[in-house]
């Protein structure tokens, strides 16, 4: 029984079993094999080598192979694949609740997946001991759906965080970077703003400003495009190509604004109900003979996505009351 | 039946998940003491938030606790004729058992309800997560200056509380009832102990500053990420600290004093 709300089941649905997938696990990096083998912690580390060796520029710098991920009874991730080419941008699409965020967190190595393994720049990041996957995180850069800023202190501080804590730089330079990375989202007029005196849109720029700080190898954005208004979304969408033009990044955009999307991606992933649907260059998922993929960039009503979450059929939910709620 | 029995082993499988992930939590936190070597000035701020800031309840509810002592005690004392002794009495009671102990209480529900509710929202915003996605660990960095500034504040609290609380008591029983100034005073002097009844008085606050700041850091990790789960959180926090405050306090004080 859950601690929380009473409700009935094995502890392994949602909420409360959160923690197994978290790194509350990694607790102890140098684990014997009993403990990592512990079903209730369900830690399958990847057994022996920690790093993969295959560090040539052509290997694409993320490489997901048959990752399997559930939240309680509900199969998140059913043996995907993706690859990530470097000094690409590469879009995950799919509609909403797929799993995009968590896609995200598992590259991350925020969740341990239940099966399969995410290889990013050689290294299998869910078989890394602690102390290595937070250096490698200092070469990622992440945007939170959310925003996720300290709210404790101003814009300005937010994205000299990242700075303060893991370079040494003299007060003077940490100043000129922070501005110029909040000019570039055009927010270096807001600097002395706390994140609750932002609105949605900004935060995430905010966000993004502090991502970058640190000119990371690789950036994951968390739906950049909503909350944006026309103007800021022409600004940003042309400041993610550029950031990853110049400076060479390898940038992974979750999305679901497909005209923006399409505009700036190099390739395509389209998820849905756990598996990749389809991958490909803008044009040639525009012009997929698929029906679902027809229907998800065309948007149209119609099709085999369906818009509701699986539900009983409305007329007969209506006259349901009288033997009371759920079916 | 079997229902119920699966329900019972399924509900005490889960206290005692939950029991382990705060010790992990606990080791965790203890391991992250290099970070606050490194910059101290993290724990300073904190002995601010959680110490400093409990300055004021702690301080007035000592003054008022030793004052009821005085005409409580004296009312006692003086049916023996024995009303010289009420310094002892106050300072006693104070030093051993209701500064560790009120001040633990009054600090779960000031300092520790705050710093649940905090990281509980830091949780649920996301905020960890920002951190963690930053390379900077949360749990070095927000949680261990939280637990060590708990872990010094309480001790510091307890004596100020006693320390007000004799002074309610000097002022109650001198300028009120009229005992003997220098009976309260060399009484108290001489009968207080330093090893049996201050080092004793600060070992269990000690114990509770560890327990209660834990205790709040935990539910604050732990917490469902909403604002019903920090709630609920909040709430665990100050019932589970005075609970386990009361009941060590009973262990301590077996352990201390009877012999
Ligand atoms: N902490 C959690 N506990 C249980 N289930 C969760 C949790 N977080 C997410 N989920 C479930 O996982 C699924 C995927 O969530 P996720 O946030 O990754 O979706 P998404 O694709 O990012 O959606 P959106 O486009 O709306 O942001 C959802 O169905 C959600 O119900
Ligand atoms: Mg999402």
């Amino acid at each position: 029984m859950c601690p929380e709300c009473g409700e009935l089941g094995d502890g392994l649905d949602g909420h409360y079993s959160d923690w197994r997938q978290s790194r509350l696990c990694s607790f102890w990096p140098g684990a014997p094999g009993w403990w990592r083998a512990w079903p209730l912690l369900r830690l399958e580390a990847g057994a022996d080598g920690r790093y993969t060796m295959s560090d040539s520029q052509a290997e694409p710098l993320v490489k997901i192979r048959g990752l399997r991920f559930s939240r309680g009874e509900k199969r998140i991730f059913d043996g995907v694949d993706i690859d990530i080419q470097r000094h690409r941008v590469t879009a995950i699409m799919g509609p909403s609740g797929t799993g995009k965020t968590t896609l995200l967190k598992l590259i991350g190595g925020q969740l341990q997946p239940e099966a399969g393994t995410v290889i990013v720049d050689g290294k299998d990041i869910h078989a890394l001991p602690l102390d290595a996957l937070y250096k490698l995180r200092i070469r990622m850069g992440m945007m939170f759906q959310s925003g996720a800023l300290l709210t404790d202190i101003d814009v300005f501080e937010n994205v000299a965080y990242p700075l303060r804590e893991h370079t040494s730089l003299s007060e003077e330079m940490i100043r000129k970077l922070v501005l110029l990375k909040l000019e570039a989202v055009g927010l270096r007029g807001a600097r002395d703003l706390m994140p609750s005196e932002l609105s949605g849109g900004m935060a995430r720029r905010v966000a993004l400003a502090r991502a970058v700080a640190l000119d990371p190898m690789m950036i994951m954005y968390d739906e950049p495009f909503t909350g944006q208004d026309p103007i800021s979304m022409g600004v940003l969408v042309e400041l993610i190509r550029e950031l990853n033009d110049a400076s060479r990044l390898t940038s992974i955009i979750v999305s679901h604004d497909v005209q923006e999307t399409a505009e700036i991606a190099d390739h395509i992933y389209v998820i849905s109900q756990g598996k990749v649907i389809e991958h490909g260059t803008p044009e040639e998922l525009m012009d997929s003979q698929s029906a679902w993929v027809k229907q998800f960039m065309h948007g149209l009503p119609d099709g085999p996505v369906r818009f509701h979450y699986p539900a009983p059929d409305l007329a007969q939910d209506f006259f349901r009351h009288s033997t009371g709620g759920r079916p | 039946m079997i229902e119920q029995l699966a329900r019972l082993g399924r509900t005490g499988l889960l206290a005692l998940e939950r029991l382990g992930r705060g010790h992990l939590l606990l080791l965790a936190i203890l391991k992250g003491m290099t970070e606050i070597v490194r910059r101290p000035f993290l724990l300073i701020a904190q002995m601010f938030s959680v110490g400093v800031l409990s300055i004021l309840i702690v301080g007035i509810s000592g003054l008022f606790v030793g004052m009821v002592l005085g005409l409580q005690g004296y009312y006692v004392l003086s049916q023996f004729g024995a009303e010289e002794s009420l310094g002892v009495m106050v300072a006693a009671s104070l030093v051993r058992e209701l500064g560790p102990v009120v001040t633990a209480l009054l600090f779960a529900g000031r300092a520790g309800s705050a710093l649940t509710a905090e990281i509980g929202l830091m949780k649920a915003t996301e905020q960890l997560s920002g951190l963690e996605m930053m390379a900077v660990d949360p749990v070095k960095r927000i949680l261990a200056p939280r637990f060590f500034a708990g872990f010094l504040s309480m001790p510091l609290l307890a004596a100020l509380f006693s320390a007000l609380g004799i002074l309610g008591g000097y002022l109650v029983s001198v300028g009120l009832l009229g005992v003997d100034e220098g009976a309260f005073w060399s009484q108290m002097q001489h009968k207080i102990d330093l090893h049996e009844d201050i080092y004793n008085g600060v070992i269990k606050s000690l114990v509770f500053g560890v327990v209660c700041t834990w205790i709040a850091l935990f539910q604050g990790y732990d917490a469902v990420p909403t604002s019903e789960g920090v709630s609920r959180a909040t709430t665990r926090t100050v019932v589970h600290s005075a609970f386990a405050v009361l009941g060590l306090d009973f262990v301590l004080t077996a352990l201390m004093f009877g012999d």
